[in-house]
C-alpha cells in the first residue's frame, strides 16, 4: 500500500545510498535554517509595511542580513539563569522546542523524484508509513518545551504562560488531528508522500476541494492556535504576561525559542500545503533537465503564501481572550471537525449514507447548541478562591482568575516569589 | 479494497447491556437538554423502567438460551448463555431496587439525581458485560465501566469529607488492581496467543501445558485483580473504609453490583477458560476462601459502626461465594448464582435501612443509633431483623438456603475441611448479626433523644423496596425450589 | 535463549536495548527523583522507550499513537495539574512514612524481576518478537490491520470502550461541577479527618 522511497528498493545499504540520505538531511537542515532567517526578515518587513513603517533596512541590501546580525548579537550575550530556576529543565526546554520543529520538516515532501548517479529518490528526508502522525507527535512534544520553559524559570508570569500553553495546545491538538483524519479518509494512507500523490493533477484534485474546504479552514485555525501565533498568542500575551514563557531566557537559549517559533510557522505551512494543497503539485513546463525544479518551486511558492498569511493574521487580528479561545476550541472546532469527518466518511460510501450522516449531524449540532445555551444560563455557585483540603479544585473559574490576573486573587506562592525576588535583588 | 466481513450481532442477546448503557446515556442527554432540572421522581421512575426493560430482556434471553442452547455473538466476544442471562437478571433486579432505595436519599442530600442514575445504570451495564464477556479484553472493559462509575458514585456526597476519602481510596487501590489485572491479561495473551476464553481453553491442551510458567503468572495476576474487586481477604483492606465513607445507597449498590460482576467474571474465567489448570488455582482459591471466611467473620464482631460491620459481612459472604468456586462443579456454580441473587437483594435492603438511620448528613451509622429501633418503629425494626437474620443464614430465609447449597456443593466435591471452616465462620458471624438484632430490640435508652432519622423513615419508594426485598427473602427462603432450578438450568446452558 | 538470540539481527538487538534502557532508566528515575515535575519527565522517557520498542516490533502506528496520546496529552495533563496545584515542591525522600517499607519493596521488586526473567526463559510464548510471529506482516500495513481487527474481532471491545469513555467524562464532570454553594466539605470535618 505504501510506496516506499525507491532509494531503498535496491541492493540494501550501499555507501552511495548512505551518502544520499546524509546529504538530504544536511540540505534539509541548512535550507530550513536559511528559510527561518528569511522568514524573520520577511515578517518584520511585511508587518512594517502594513503598519506604514520602514522596518529593518540597515544591514545588507533591504536589511536582509538583519536576522544574521541579531543572531550574532544574541549569541554573544550573557547567558542568564535565574536563581529560582530549575537549572536542568531550564536548559533542556529550548531543545524540546527546537528538535520537534526540525523533525516535522523531515516528513514533508518538498519535490518529486530526482535521479542522481543512477539512484532515484524522493525529495524528502524520510517517508515513514505513519508520516503524518509523526507531525502530530512532534507538535505534541513541542508542548513540553513551552510548558517546562515557563515552569523552570521559577517566575510567576512564565508559569502562567506555561499553564495556558499546555491547556491550549492539548485542546487544539484534538481538532488538528480530527481534520487530518478527514484527509486520510480520502487518501487511504498515512504516508505524506502518498497523501501528496493522491492529489496529483490540477487544483480540483487537491484535498482542499475534495474535502470541501471546511477541514482546511478548521485545520488552519487549529494550527494557528497550536503555533501560539496571533490571534491565539495568549501564551505570550505581552500586555498580560510580560513576554510569556520565555521571559527569563536570554542569549542563545532565547534565540532557540525564537528560531523554533518561526521554524514552526514554516513547517506548519508546509504541512498544510502537503495535506490540502497538493504539496509540490502544479503545472510543469517541458524544459529538459529542469523538470525536477518546478515541483520545488510550486511547493516553495505555496509555503511562502501561507507564511505571508500568518504575518497578515498577526498584523490584522486582535488577540482572543483566553476563555474565548477555549470555547472556540472545545465547543466549535472539535464538534465541527467531528461532524465534517462523519459527513465525508459517509459520502465516500454513498450519498444515501451522506444524507443519514447529515441528519445525524444536524440533530447533534442543534442538541449541542441547545445544551451549551442552557449551560451558560445555569447559575453556578461562586467557587472558593483556592481549593483547600477536602474541597475540589475547579479549573473553570480559578483558571480564569489566574490567567486573567484578577486583582483580588492572590496565589499562595506569590508571597514566596516576592520574597525570592528580593533575595535575588539583594 | 476488499470488504470487511462485519461480525453478526445478536441484539436480543445484548439487550440487557444496551438497555442499561444506552438508558444511562439517554438520561444524560435528556438532563443536559432539559431547561429545568429533571424531577427526582421522574428520574427514579425512568431508572426503574430501564431496570425493568433490562430484566425482561434478560429473562427473554434466558428463555431463548433454554431453547436454542448457548452461543456467542459479536465475533464470540459476548457469551449468550444461561449464566450471563441469570447474572443479567440479578443485576437488573439490583438496578430496580437501588433506584427505589436511593430516591429519598438523593432528595434529602440534594444530590443531583440524574448524575447518580446515569452512573448507576452504566455501572450496572458494566457488571453484565463482565458476566457475559467471552474475551478478556471485553471483561476488562466491563470491569472498568463498573469501577469508574463506582469511584465517582462513592464521591457523590459532596458535603462529606469521608465520602471524598472513600472515593480516593477506592480509586487509587482500584486503579492499582486494574493494572495488575491488565498485566495478567497481557501474560495470558503472551502465553496463549489469544484473549478469547474458548481459544485459551483450546490452546491450553497444546504447547502451553508443557511450560505453563507464563500462563500461571497471568492467572495469578488475574486472580489478584478479581480478589480485589470482590473484596476477598487479604485484598479486602479498602472495603470497610469505602463502604463506610460512600453515600449509603451507593454502598448498597456497590456491595451488590460489584460483587455480582466480579464473581460472575471470576467463575467464567476459572471454570470455562482455565478448567485444565484447576489443580493450580484450586489451592489458591481454597486458601483465600479460608482467609476470607475467617477474616470477615472475626472482624465483623468487633465493629462499632453498622456500615463497617456490613462491609465485613460482605467480605464473609465473599468467602462463601469462593467456597462455591472451590467446588468447581455445576452444583457449585448454581449455588453461587443463587447466593449472588439472594445476597444482592438482602444486602441492598439492609443498606437501604441503614440509609434511613444514618442521620441527616449520612455520616453516622454507629450501632448505637439502632438501639431500640424496633420499639420506636416496629415495621422497620422487624424488616432489619429479618434481613440481618437472612444474612446470618437462619432457616426459612434465603440466606440459609444459599449457605446450605454452597456447603453442600463443596462437600459433594470432597472438601470437608472447607465446609467445616465455612460453617464455623457462619457461626461466628451469627453472633455479630444477633448482637445487632438484640440492639434493635433493646428496651432501655430508647429515651427521648432525637436521633434525627424520623423524617427519613417516611421514604415511600425505599420502604416499598425494602418491603419487597423482605418478601423475596422470606418467600424464596421457604420455597427456594423455583429459584434454585432457575440457577441450575442457567448453569446447564453455560457456554463451554 | 540462544535460539531467541539467533533469530534476532544485530541492529534489531541494538534498537531493542536502546528502547529497554530508556524504559528502565526512566522508570527507575520516576521513583528516585525528588521533584514531581522531574518524575513526570522521567515518565515521558519511559513512554519514549516503549515507543521505540513498538517501532522495533514494526508497530509504527502504535509507536506514533503512544507518543501522541501518552507523551503528548496525558503526561502534559499530569504536568498541568502538578504546576496548577503548586505541588511542584521537592519532597524529602529521607523520611519513610512506613518503617521498613523500602527494604521490603526492594526485596519484592527484586523477586518480581527475577520471576519475570525466569518466566521469560522458561515460559511458553505463543506471541513474541516480530521475527517470530509475523502477525502484522503480509497484511495491508499497520493501520489497515488494526482497523480491520477493531471492526471484526474486537468490535464489541471497541464499542465498549466508547461506553467507558463516556462514563469517564460524565464522572469527571460530576466531580468537577459544583452546583450548590454549600457543597464544600465543612472545615471541621476536614480537621476531624486530619
Amino acid at each position: 500500500m505504501t510506496a516506499a522511497d525507491p532509494l531503498f528498493s535496491g541492493s540494501g545499504l550501499t555507501l552511495a545510498v548512505f551518502l544520499i540520505v546524509l546529504i538530504k538531511v544536511v540540505v534539509a537542515f541548512a535550507v530550513l535554517m536559511g528559510a527561518v532567517t528569511m522568514m524573520i526578515w520577511f515578517e518584520r518587513k511585511a508587518i512594517s509595511d502594513m503598519q506604514s513603517r520602514i522596518g529593518p533596512n540597515r544591514v545588507g541590501p533591504w536589511g536582509l542580513l538583519q536576522t544574521l546580525a541579531d543572531g550574532i548579537k544574541l549569541f554573544f550575550k550573557e547567558d542568564l539563569i535565574p536563581a529560582e530556576s530549575d537549572r536542568f529543565v531550564f536548559k533542556l526546554a529550548p531543545y524540546l522546542v527546537v528538535v520537534p520543529a526540525f523533525l516535522i520538516f523531515a516528513v514533508i515532501p518538498v519535490g518529486g523524484m530526482v535521479t542522481i548517479a543512477h539512484h532515484t529518490f524522493q525529495l524528502q528526508v524520510a517517508d515513514p508509513p505513519m508520516g503524518i502522525l509523526l507531525v502530530l507527535a512532534c507538535s505534541g512534544i513541542a508542548v513540553y518545551g513551552v510548558m517546562l520553559a515557563g515552569w523552570a524559570s521559577g517566575s510567576k508570569y512564565p508559569l502562567m504562560s506555561s499553564v495556558r500553553a499546555s491547556a491550549q495546545m492539548v485542546s487544539y491538538e484534538a481538532a488538528l488531528g480530527m481534520n487530518v483524519v478527514t484527509v486520510l479518509l480520502l487518501c487511504n494512507s498515512l504516508s505524506t508522500r502518498d497523501i501528496v500523490n493522491a492529489q496529483g493533477g490540477a487544483f480540483w484534485h487537491w484535498n482542499l476541494i475534495r474535502t470541501g474546504i471546511v477541514p482546511f479552514v478548521l485545520f488552519l485555525i487549529a494550527a494557528t492556535a497550536e503555533l501560539n501565533r496571533p490571534p491565539f498568542d495568549v501564551v505570550e500575551a505581552d500586555s498580560e504576561l510580560v513576554g510569556g514563557f520565555n521571559t527569563e531566557y536570554s542569549s542563545i537559549r532565547f534565540a532557540l525559542f525564537y528560531l523554533a517559533e518561526f521554524m514552526n510557522t514554516i513547517t506548519m505551512s508546509a504541512v498544510m500545503v502537503t495535506l490540502f494543497f497538493g504539496g509540490p503539485a502544479g503545472p510543469i513546463p517541458n524544459i529538459p533537465h529542469l523538470r525536477w525544479v518546478f515541483p520545488i518551486l510550486w511547493f516553495t511558492a505555496k509555503v511562502v503564501a501561507f507564511c505571508f498569511m500568518y504575518i497578515w493574521f498577526r498584523a490584522a487580528l486582535p488577540r482572543m481572550r483566553y476563555d474565548q479561545l477555549m470555547d472556540l476550541g472545545w465547543k466549535k472546532l472539535i464538534p465541527l471537525s467531528l461532524a465534517w469527518m462523519l459527513l465525508v466518511a459517509a459520502a465516500i460510501i454513498s450519498w444515501r449514507w451522506a444524507l443519514v450522516a447529515l441528519a445525524a449531524v444536524v440533530l447533534g449540532w442543534s442538541g449541542l447548541t441547545w445544551a451549551f445555551e442552557l449551560g451558560a444560563e445555569r447559575e453556578l455557585a461562586d467557587d472558593a478562591v483556592l481549593p483547600t483540603i477536602g474541597q475540589r479544585p475547579l479549573p473553570g473559574w480559578e483558571l480564569r482568575h489566574i490567567t486573567d490576573g484578577d486583582e483580588d486573587w492572590e496565589m499562595d506562592e506569590s508571597d514566596e516569589d516576592a520574597d525570592s525576588d528580593e533575595e535575588v535583588e539583594a | 479494497m476488499n470488504h470487511l466481513a462485519l461480525p453478526t450481532v445478536s441484539y436480543a442477546a445484548l439487550a440487557p447491556i444496551l438497555f442499561l448503557l444506552l438508558g444511562g446515556v439517554a438520561l444524560m442527554v435528556l438532563s443536559a437538554l432539559s431547561r429545568r432540572p429533571l424531577a427526582a421522581g421522574t428520574v427514579t421512575g425512568y431508572s426503574v423502567l430501564i431496570g425493568f426493560g433490562a430484566l425482561i430482556s434478560a429473562l427473554a434471553e434466558y428463555g431463548h438460551v433454554n431453547g436454542a442452547g448457548p452461543s456467542s455473538t459479536v465475533a464470540s466476544a459476548i457469551a449468550v448463555d444461561g449464566f450471563s442471562a441469570a447474572i443479567a437478571v440479578t443485576v437488573s433486579v439490583v438496578v430496580i431496587l437501588a433506584s427505589l432505595l436511593s430516591h429519598g436519599y438523593l432528595r434529602r442530600m440534594q444530590i443531583d439525581a440524574p448524575a447518580y442514575h446515569v452512573l448507576a445504570l452504566t455501572s450496572a451495564s458494566g457488571a453484565i458485560i463482565m458476566a457475559a464477556a467471552n474475551d478478556l479484553v471485553v471483561l476488562f472493559l466491563g470491569l472498568e465501566i463498573l469501577s469508574i462509575a463506582l469511584y465517582v458514585l462513592a464521591a457523590l456526597n459532596r458535603r462529606s469529607a469521608k465520602s471524598e476519602e472513600a472515593a480516593l481510596k477506592y480509586f487509587i487501590l482500584g486503579g492499582f488492581s486494574s493494572a495488575i489485572f491488565l498485566f495478567g491479561i497481557a501474560f495470558t495473551y503472551g502465553a496463549t496467543g489469544s484473549t478469547n476464553l474458548q481459544v485459551i481453553t483450546r490452546t491450553l491442551g497444546e504447547g502451553v501445558a508443557a511450560k505453563p510458567g507464563l500462563l500461571l503468572a497471568g492467572l495469578g495476576l488475574l486472580l489478584v485483580g478479581f480478589f480485589f474487586k470482590v473484596a476477598a481477604v487479604p485484598f479486602h483492606l479498602w472495603t470497610p473504609d469505602v463502604y463506610e465513607g460512600a453515600p449509603t445507597p451507593v454502598t448498597g449498590f456497590m456491595a451488590a453490583a460489584a460483587k455480582v460482576g466480579g464473581f460472575a467474571a471470576l467463575l467464567r474465567v476459572l471454570l470455562t477458560a482455565m478448567p485444565q489448570l484447576s489443580t493450580n488455582w484450586t489451592p489458591v482459591v481454597y486458601s483465600v476462601a479460608v482467609a476470607t471466611l475467617i477474616g470477615g467473620a472475626v472482624l465483623m464482631v468487633v465493629q462499632r459502626d453498622a456500615k463497617r460491620m456490613l462491609a465485613y459481612s460482605s467480605i464473609n459472604h465473599a468467602g462463601f461465594l469462593l467456597v462455591g468456586i472451590v467446588a468447581a462443579t455445576s452444583a457449585g456454580i448454581s449455588a453461587d448464582l443463587f447466593y449472588l441473587f439472594t445476597y444482592s437483594v438482602t444486602a441492598l435492603a439492609t443498606f437501604g435501612i441503614v440509609t434511613m438511620l444514618a442521620g441527616p448528613r449520612d455520616d453516622d451509622a454507629g450501632i448505637d443509633r439502632l438501639s431500640g429501633l424496633a420499639r420506636r418503629h416496629p415495621a422497620i425494626g422487624a424488616a432489619m431483623a429479618i434481613l440481618l437474620l437472612a444474612q446470618a443464614g437462619v432457616p426459612f430465609t434465603t440466606g440459609f438456603i444459599a449457605k446450605f447449597s454452597v456447603i453442600e456443593a463443596v462437600v459433594g466435591h470432597g472438601s470437608i475441611p472447607l465446609a467445616i471452616i465455612a460453617m464455623a465462620s457462619a457461626a461466628v458471624a451469627v453472633f455479630a448479626y444477633l448482637r445487632l438484632v438484640a440492639t434493635l430490640y433493646r428496651t432501655e435508652d430508647i429515651a427521648t433523644v432525637d436521633l434525627g432519622y424520623d423524617d427519613s423513615l417516611t421514604d415511600g419508594p425505599a420502604a416499598f423496596a425494602i418491603g419487597l426485598s423482605v418478601v423475596v427473602t422470606i418467600f424464596f427462603g421457604i420455597f427456594p425450589a423455583a429459584l434454585l432450578d432457575f440457577g441450575r438450568t442457567a448453569v446447564a446452558h453455560l457456554l463451554p | 535463549m540462544t535460539s531467541l538470540l539467533a533469530t534476532v539481527a544485530i541492529p534489531d538487538l541494538l534498537v531493542f536495548l536502546l528502547g529497554a534502557l530508556l524504559c528502565l532508566v526512566g522508570a527507575v528515575s520516576i521513583l528516585t527523583v525528588k521533584n514531581p515535575v522531574h518524575a513526570a519527565l522521567s515518565l515521558v522517557m519511559t513512554l519514549f522507550g516503549i515507543a521505540v520498542l513498538f517501532i522495533e516490533l514494526q508497530a509504527d502506528f502504535l509507536a506514533a499513537v503512544q507518543i501522541i496520546v501518552y507523551a503528548g496529552a496525558i503526561v502534559v495533563l499530569f504536568l498541568f495539574v502538578i504546576m496548577f496545584l503548586g505541588v511542584d515542591r521537592e519532597e524529602d525522600l529521607a523520611v519513610e512514612p512506613i518503617v521498613g517499607q523500602r527494604p521490603l519493596a526492594a526485596v519484592l521488586i527484586t523477586a518480581l524481576m527475577a520471576s519475570i526473567v525466569a518466566l521469560g526463559l522458561v515460559g511458553h510464548f505463543e506471541v513474541g518478537p516480530a521475527t517470530q510471529t509475523g502477525m502484522l506482516h503480509g497484511g495491508a500495513g499497520n493501520v489497515a490491520d488494526l482497523g480491520r481487527s477493531v471492526f471484526t474481532t474486537y468490535l464489541f471491545a471497541f464499542e465498549a470502550t466508547a461506553g467507558l469513555l463516556i462514563i469517564a467524562v460524565v464522572g469527571a464532570v460530576v466531580l468537577a461541577r459544583r452546583n450548590n454553594p454549600d457543597d464544600h466539605v465543612a472545615e471541621s470535618q476536614v480537621e476531624e479527618l486530619a
